[in-house]
């Protein structure tokens, strides 16, 4: 199922560039659409920012997946942050404890094609999205 | 940091982003423009995205910034060359921008900045 895995920290405004140019690259390589391509590396930067600015920092996962002859891009965003209390309030579109839009999460999950967030107060957050190639 | 230069062509300042900014130079960005608006006297900004692979949350709000900004210190800032993937994204993300004009090409940009500076105020 699992592929190569690139494991990138996410300490810093240069790291969440990273992360993006790394999704990128890896996009290309599975074949996705060029407006896949674009989706995925903008839901990377939205998960990778929230990682920096809400948990102080964390790391980001990245590997490439297969289902059959269909192959994917899966990313995992892992933080030891505060974690977050209510999850459905934190995917709605314009809620945000932080000065952002509040569109991260909620938006993120509109350009992908799954999405799982696991995360609980005091125990950090994991967001893992999958973009699969047409 | 990267900064990005800010050119002045007659009224208009012309921004040009070739490379992928850190949010530091997105905001870096933000307060120059804001400073050279008001030293330049510009009656227009424009904001070339040719080169830019994807617009963010954290991007699309400096757009909307810098337009909104820009207005109150009498400019007017017209977003051009946004890749059609960009545009389709940033819709799906849920920023469709409402406040930023767009032009598709900087030639259009400078027309649009001249009509509307042309028009009876």
């Amino acid at each position: 199922m699992s592929g190569d895995g690139h494991l990138l920290p996410i300490a810093s405004n240069a790291d969440v560039v990273a992360v993006r140019r790394q999704v990128r690259a890896l996009a290309v390589d599975v074949g996705l659409s060029l407006v896949d391509q674009t989706k995925v590396v903008t839901a990377a930067s939205e998960l990778a920012r929230n990682a920096l600015v809400y948990a102080g920092g964390g790391r980001a996962s990245i590997e490439i997946v297969e289902n059959g002859v269909r192959k994917g891009l899966r990313l995992s965003f892992i933080d030891e942050g505060p974690g977050i209390p209510d999850l459905a309030l934190a995917l709605t579109d314009g809620w945000t404890t932080g000065s952002g839009l509040g569109l991260g999460l909620g938006g993120s999950r509109r350009l992908v094609d799954e999405f799982d967030l696991i995360s609980a107060p005091g125990k950090g957050t994991t967001v893992t999205v999958t973009k699969w190639a047409r | 940091m990267e900064r990005v230069p800010i050119l002045k062509l007659g009224d208009i300042l012309i921004i040009s982003i070739q490379v992928d900014l850190e949010d530091q130079s997105v905001l870096a960005l933000q307060e120059d423009l804001a400073d050279k608006v008001v030293s330049t006297g510009a009656r227009g900004v424009i904001i070339d995205i040719t080169a830019v692979e994807i617009v963010d949350s954290f991007i699309g709000r400096m757009l909307a910034t810098i337009a909104a900004t820009s207005r109150m210190l009498d400019a007017e800032t017209v977003v051009v060359g946004m890749r059609p993937a960009v545009a389709i994204t940033l819709v799906e993300l849920g920023l469709s921008l409402g406040g930023v004009r767009t032009a598709l090409n900087l030639e259009k940009g400078v027309a649009l900045l001249d009509h509307t500076r042309s028009a009876p105020r």
